[in-house]
């Protein structure tokens, strides 16, 4: 049981966080089979149907990518199942070409593709967007603006969905997903064991009985931009579109998602409640024209408060225009202007700056003195705080290594990398080594394409490192091209044994599944030799090793070689917690200021276990943040740091 | 222990370092006044931003509704820092002449710093600016004392049980233990109590 299903009777209030919210909404609508890639912010999504499947008679599944997730739920559509797949706004990418057919061919039982876009970058490398492919592919958009819209409108897209027999994207954003509020429960209906039967012998072009298929292409598309037409005539009257204001405001304020929230209080704070009108809209594509004209012909000036791209503001815009005759012309504010940043998230205070600035208003927060000592304090009393690898990452060891490997080959070698914990090679917790970084499985891609490039005078070695849930995601098809075209490269696998970045989620290289099932591992060592790549294995934490298999593998003139660095992160149920080693410094022995061009494990090693005792001029432990992973013993040129055994 | 908000939106931030437990303590602090029938907003991130960089829940407490999960500049009614420096970076943007702010007085000392690279303050600085940027701050070696009870993570119920102290909070000890009783085994919640326990006496010696 879990906090989403630990009150199954209707009108029950909890704390939910967005994500739980998407899914109680999910439950009450009778979903079968959810399934999805972990990504920040939409990870939890999948976790939490993990939690409840058996009570709920859920089938779970975390994919190998998005891809493959949106497949698995289109298929239990197609056999009349209830279906939701959760990815990040990136995932949208790599699912979009089945997406794209999926949208073509339509859908039997209800399906809602969950993305969570991550405004501002809090945890992505791209502030990528994902409103835009509801547009691209002619499919309905929602967006909750708040908590227990997150669970009612989850709950209704899956109606929704069935009514269209078209796929509906819900969108959700990072303060959305890992913001929590109160959430009003809905009844939980009986979940008779519904039997799964794929219908393909009906008429070609029979939605519920033919083959499933995005052809003939042109007929096809036509019945798919009927559904579109059916769906804005569906949302004119949506109570998820709503509007608080007076009849005719100074000011017309456009809204969705959190931005909502933002919105809201900003009026407050202004005390403009009055004079600005707020309409927020949760079906944002296709728009509905007749509830877009009714408010824009109610005024002449318009706010659009959105995140990030300018996705509502153009759609409103062309509406307007289309509806000028009728409603007059408008004066638009918003990011094309300029009036709001056009990166980034938004917040409440962003929006403030934009109405004191069109109603000309005047607003201070706090006192200007205050405001002004506060700042100065943090700029010179606080020190900036620079992601690090955790203490006893396997990581900090790896890249040690890796970095140490290519400073001795001397020829200017440097590494591909993509997305993980291990991104943060770029800076100088993984000494910098990373010297690209671009999508799932493109450190690969990236170095197949740069070990061709001898041929134009290149001398420099090509490595590249991934993960390995990244590994089994995008990195194969790369490493099969590498090794076909015969690229000459060194692929490091960063093997932690989970998709640690994201919470630990279970990969395809584990024996068991998010059910916590036994499943059968597929391992990455035989599948590179299956390709044709000569493979090493080695422990990262043995640092001499490490870096002289690296060497040996830069040396390696032809073709593509792996190295597999194996050992569990950090925080990995098998090490959290778990302190192998006790850590001493012999204060005798430190030379401090002294070594290896000055303090040389504090200031190059960096391991945030590992402290500088200012008083004494010497390294010293943390005894709370270490966790005792010994690889500072190996690292200290004096042999100063000592490692205890500690009895387990 | 107040029943009514002294706000409403009542705002309460808890700041610290990715690690240090910062989303469970604002999980357990949410739900104690969810118990109490408030509605309550938490603002957070989590991901890579747990990776050793600055995190922070923003609390939003209300008899009204939902608000936005980010506090506006200036708007906090009492920060809770596990972390003392975090203090004085939360403040740059969500302080004002009222506001009241717990710290937990252990240092984690950013890279730069363990590098040589940037200054970590005394805490005798750290202080004296909170003394010119708050109407009150109090200074608890919570992390110190939760070792001492075998674990240092302990150190959030500490602060979690000071913070109940100092007045403004209208939840408390059994607030708490109801809570924890849902949440935590059985064998978890003797130690926890007395986390709580400790955290309100400590409060009342620092004041």
């Amino acid at each position: 049981m879990s906090h989403v299903t630990v009150d199954t009777s209707e009108g029950s209030t909890v704390l939910l966080m967005g994500n739980e919210a998407i899914v109680r909404g999910a439950l009450e609508a009778g979903v079968n089979v959810a399934s999805g890639y972990p990504g920040t912010p939409s990870s939890e999504i999948v976790e939490t149907f993990s939690k409840v499947a058996s009570e709920r008679r859920l089938y779970v599944e975390w994919s190998v990518n998005e891809k493959v997730a949106l497949e698995v739920a289109a298929a239990a559509s197609f056999a009349r199942l209830r279906s939701l797949c959760a990815m990040k706004q990136n995932g949208v990418n790599v699912a979009s070409d089945f997406l794209l057919h999926l949208v073509g061919s339509g859908t039997r039982g209800g399906i809602v593709l969950v993305s969570c876009d991550d405004p501002g970058a809090l945890s992505s490398v791209n502030e990528g967007e994902s409103r835009y492919f509801a547009r691209l592919m002619e499919m309905p958009l929602l967006e909750p603006g708040d908590f227990q819209e997150a669970k009612d409108m989850t709950k209704w897209a899956f109606d929704l969905s069935e009514e269209l027999k078209q796929i509906v994207m819900l969108r959700s954003v990072t303060r959305m997903s890992h913001a929590s509020g109160n959430v009003t429960f809905g009844a939980l209906p009986d979940q008779p064991a519904k039997k799964a039967e794929f219908k393909f012998d009906g008429f070609i072009l029979d939605p519920d009985e033919g083959v499933v298929i995005s052809a003939p292409v042109e007929w096809k598309h036509q019945q798919q931009q009927e559904k579109v037409k059916k769906a804005r005539e569906m949302f004119e009257t949506s109570p998820f579109n709503t509007y608080s204001g007076p009849e005719r405001p100074e000011l017309l304020l456009i809204t969705s998602s959190a931005c909502n929230l933002y919105s809201r209080e900003a009026l407050k704070l202004l005390g403009v409640e009055d004079r600005v009108g707020l309409l927020k809209l949760g079906t944002t594509w296709p728009l509905p024209p007749k509830l877009l004209g009714k408010h824009l012909a109610s005024t002449d000036k318009v706010l659009i408060v959105e995140e990030v791209i300018p996705f509502l503001e153009e759609n409103v815009k062309i509406l307007a225009a289309e509806l000028a005759s009728e409603i007059g012309t408008k004066t638009f504010y918003g990011k094309n202007d300029g009036l709001i940043p056009m990166t980034g998230e938004m917040n409440p205070d962003l929006v403030i700056e934009a109405l004191k600035s069109i109603l000309n208003l005047d607003y201070r927060a706090v006192p200007q003195e205050y405001e002004q000592t506060a700042q100065l304090s943090a700029f010179t009393g606080a020190p900036p705080r620079d992601q690090v690898f955790c203490p006893g990452c396997p990581h900090r060891a790896s890249f040690f290594s890796i970095h140490n490997a290519i400073e001795l080959d001397g020829r200017k070698g440097f590494v591909c990398g993509d997305i993980g914990c291990y991104s943060m090679a770029i800076r100088p917790t993984g000494f910098g080594v990373l010297k690209t970084l671009h999508a799932m499985g493109s450190g690969a891609g990236v170095a197949s394409g740069f070990g061709q490039l001898g041929r134009f005078g290149m001398d420099q070695p090509v490595l590249a490192v991934c993960g390995d849930s990244t590994f089994y995601h995008a990195v194969i098809p790369a490493l099969v091209n590498a090794v076909h075209n015969r690229a000459n490269i060194t692929l490091v696998v960063l093997d932690n044994s989970g998709t640690a970045m994201t919470g630990f989620q279970p990969h395809p290289g584990l024996d068991h599944n998010v059910l916590g099932e036994e499943v059968p591992a597929v391992d990455i060592a035989k599948v590179c030799r299956g390709i044709g790549a000569r493979v090493e294995i080695r422990d990262p934490f043995d640092v001499e090793e490490t870096r002289r298999t690296i060497n040996e593998l830069m040396d390696d003139p032809e073709g593509v070689k792996v190295l597999i660095l194996r050992q569990a992160c950090a925080l990995s149920p098998q090490r959290k917690y778990v302190k192998n080693y006790s850590m001493k410094v012999d204060e005798e022995l430190c030379l401090g200021e002294e070594c290896g061009c000055g303090r040389f494990c504090t200031r190059i090693f960096r391991c945030p276990g590992l402290i500088w005792n200012k008083d004494k001029g010497k390294a010293l432990i943390d005894e709370v943040i270490c966790v005792g992973c010994g690889v500072c013993a190996d690292i200290c040129p004096q042999k100063a740091i000592r490692r205890e055994e500690v009895a387990s | 222990m107040t029943t009514q908000l002294v706000q409403d939106p009542y705002n309460i931030i808890i700041t610290g370092v990715g690690g240090q437990g910062n989303v469970m303590a604002s999980r357990v602090l949410s739900n104690m006044l969810v118990s109490k029938g408030f509605f309550v907003t938490i603002g957070e991130t989590f991901g890579a931003s747990q990776r050793g960089g600055s995190v922070m829940s923003h609390i939003r407490v209300s008899s009204q509704g939902i608000w936005s999960p980010q506090i506006p500049k200036g708007q906090a009614h009492v920060v809770v820092t596990l972390e003392p420096v975090e203090a004085v970076r939360v403040l740059a943007r969500y302080g004002n002449p009222s506001v009241r702010v717990l710290t937990n007085t252990r240092p984690i000392y950013p890279a730069d710093v363990i590098a040589g690279e940037a200054n970590y303050p005394d805490l005798s600085e750290i202080k004296e600016t909170l003394g010119k940027l708050t109407e009150k701050s109090w200074f608890i070696d919570a992390t110190d004392r939760a070792m001492s009870m075998g674990n240092p993570i302990l150190g959030n119920i500490i602060m979690i049980g000071a913070l109940t102290a100092v007045g403004d909070i209208p939840a408390g000890r059994e607030d708490f233990a109801a809570v924890i009783s849902r949440t935590l085994p059985e064998g978890k919640i003797d130690d926890n109590m007395a986390a709580f326990d400790l955290g309100v006496e400590m409060l009342k010696k620092a004041s």
